[in-house]
């Protein structure tokens, strides 16, 4: 392993915010438009999401010195392919009602580009430990991205959060921010607000030096 | 004649009322990732159409024969080795692994194919073909498959399948080279700063959604004026 080589803290800050796998790097859009409508289910896809990542992140990395260049990929899919089976079948085992709601989008976990993403660039170079932060750091600003999106949607979609009214109830609900539309102008909104406070950072820095 | 109005009422829906990516969010990667240009974004759409026909096939050749519960083939192998008959086989957890496999298995066949017989047309894909694997368009269209071959009530022959695949593929193909025609007028607009790039595309797949649901319902009129038109 080379110096350069980023260490575990440094790995799991980078998922949080520097590399925010939704508002920096775009990843993973298919669950973050599908499930945020409220915030129940964007926090049981994020915790489904985590765990699939944080195994197949330690599996891969356990096995990184028999990994053969043109297979890669594929024992990366068949390894997460296996983890979202379990997932799947234990969200149907304990939370029936939810995974009824959540549908296709688990078993769709597999083609999250996110985990490929995290396994081909640290998990398949770097030791345990450090796959283990990243996936962690990765998860944590993942389950961050969907949450401010769902934060968003539920509350005008629907004035509540976590089933919790919090707009007064005189509050009829914005139709379309629960249905498709509302997920993709949301998303380009907040988009555009945390492009807009990075630049306004950015400047203030080059005004200050 | 039944059959006929059914699998127009699939076709509408997949392509129209339920867009892959304007409904479900599947395959919104490419959406966002190919949709610069009309001409590589309609070169996309085919790609993913011509694939998912593919895959959608295979997967329902799979699920029918192997994967669902009481399917044929694992229930004849088990009675092969155990001598009892009466057992129901369900090997439906191994499906996402199969499907994952199918899909791989079916890009590379394609690439092999397009390369050898039609070589303008590789030329034309490009590194689309290979991009396809991990797009989850395809996926969902295997597990639409899988949930209406699991359900005893609508159990989907292999005409049902195959056209929802075709009618997704082509409203995948629509909705981005929509897409593509509207990015292609926004390059020379005037954009707020912070929202250029993906922020203002995700700001007009939000208006293209929109007038999407404006197709609401427009499967079963069309069915209902079919059926009256043909008796």
């Amino acid at each position: 392993m080379s110096d350069s080589d980023p260490t575990a803290l440094e790995r799991f800050l980078n998922g949080i915010l520097p590399e925010n796998p939704i508002y920096r790097q775009l990843l993973g859009m298919c669950p973050t438009l599908a499930v945020t409508g409220a915030m129940k289910p964007a926090v049981t896809m994020a915790a489904a999401t985590a765990f699939v990542l944080v195994s197949a992140n330690l599996i891969v990395s356990l096995i990184r010195g028999l990994l053969k260049p043109h297979l890669r990929i594929l024992v990366f899919t068949l390894t997460i392919a296996t983890f979202v089976t379990i997932a799947d079948k234990a969200l149907a085992a304990y939370l029936y009602q939810m995974s009824k709601q959540l549908g296709p989008y688990v078993p769709l976990i597999i083609v999250n580009c996110i985990i490929i993403s995290r396994c081909e660039i640290c998990a398949s170079k770097q030791s345990v430990g450090v796959a283990l932060a990243d996936a962690l750091g990765m998860s944590l600003g993942f389950a961050l991205g969907l949450a401010s999106i769902a934060t968003v949607r539920e509350i005008l979609g629907s004035g509540t959060w976590f089933g919790l009214p919090v707009l007064p109830s005189g509050w009829h609900g914005w139709g379309i921010m629960v249905l498709p539309p509302g997920a993709f102008l949301t998303l380009g909104l907040l988009l555009g607000a945390a492009e807009w406070l990075g630049q306004r950072r950015a400047a203030r820095a080059t005004g200050k030096a | 004649m039944e059959t006929f109005v059914l699998l127009i009422q699939i076709f509408i829906a997949a392509a129209l009322i339920n867009n892959f990516v304007l409904h479900y969010f599947v395959g919104v990667c490419p959406f966002l990732g190919v949709s610069r240009r009309v001409d590589t974004a309609f070169g996309m759409g085919c790609a993913v159409t011509f694939v998912m026909t593919v895959a959608s096939l295979l997967s329902w050749t799979f699920t029918y024969f192997i994967l669902r519960p009481g399917a044929p083939l694992p229930a004849w192998v088990w009675s092969r080795i155990s001598g009892r008959s009466d057992v129901v086989v369900d090997l439906s957890v191994l499906s996402y692994i199969m499907y994952i496999f199918v899909i791989a298995a079916s890009v590379q066949f394609v690439e092999m194919y397009v390369r050898k017989f039609f070589p303008p047309l590789y030329k034309a894909f490009g590194v689309f073909l290979p991009l396809i694997t991990t797009n989850c368009a395809i996926l969902f269209a295997c597990l639409l498959i899988m949930k209406n071959l699991q359900d005893p009530t609508a159990l989907w022959g292999l005409g049902e399948s195959l056209t929802m695949a075709v009618g997704g593929g082509l409203g995948f193909t629509l909705a981005i080279t929509l897409m593509a025609g509207i990015r292609e007028e926004l390059a020379m607009c005037d954009v707020p700063k912070p929202l250029e790039g993906a922020g203002i595309a995700l700001v007009v797949a939000g208006t293209l959604a929109m007038a999407f649901m404006g197709f609401t319902g427009v499967d079963k009129s069309v069915a209902e004026a079919l059926a009256k038109a043909l008796h």
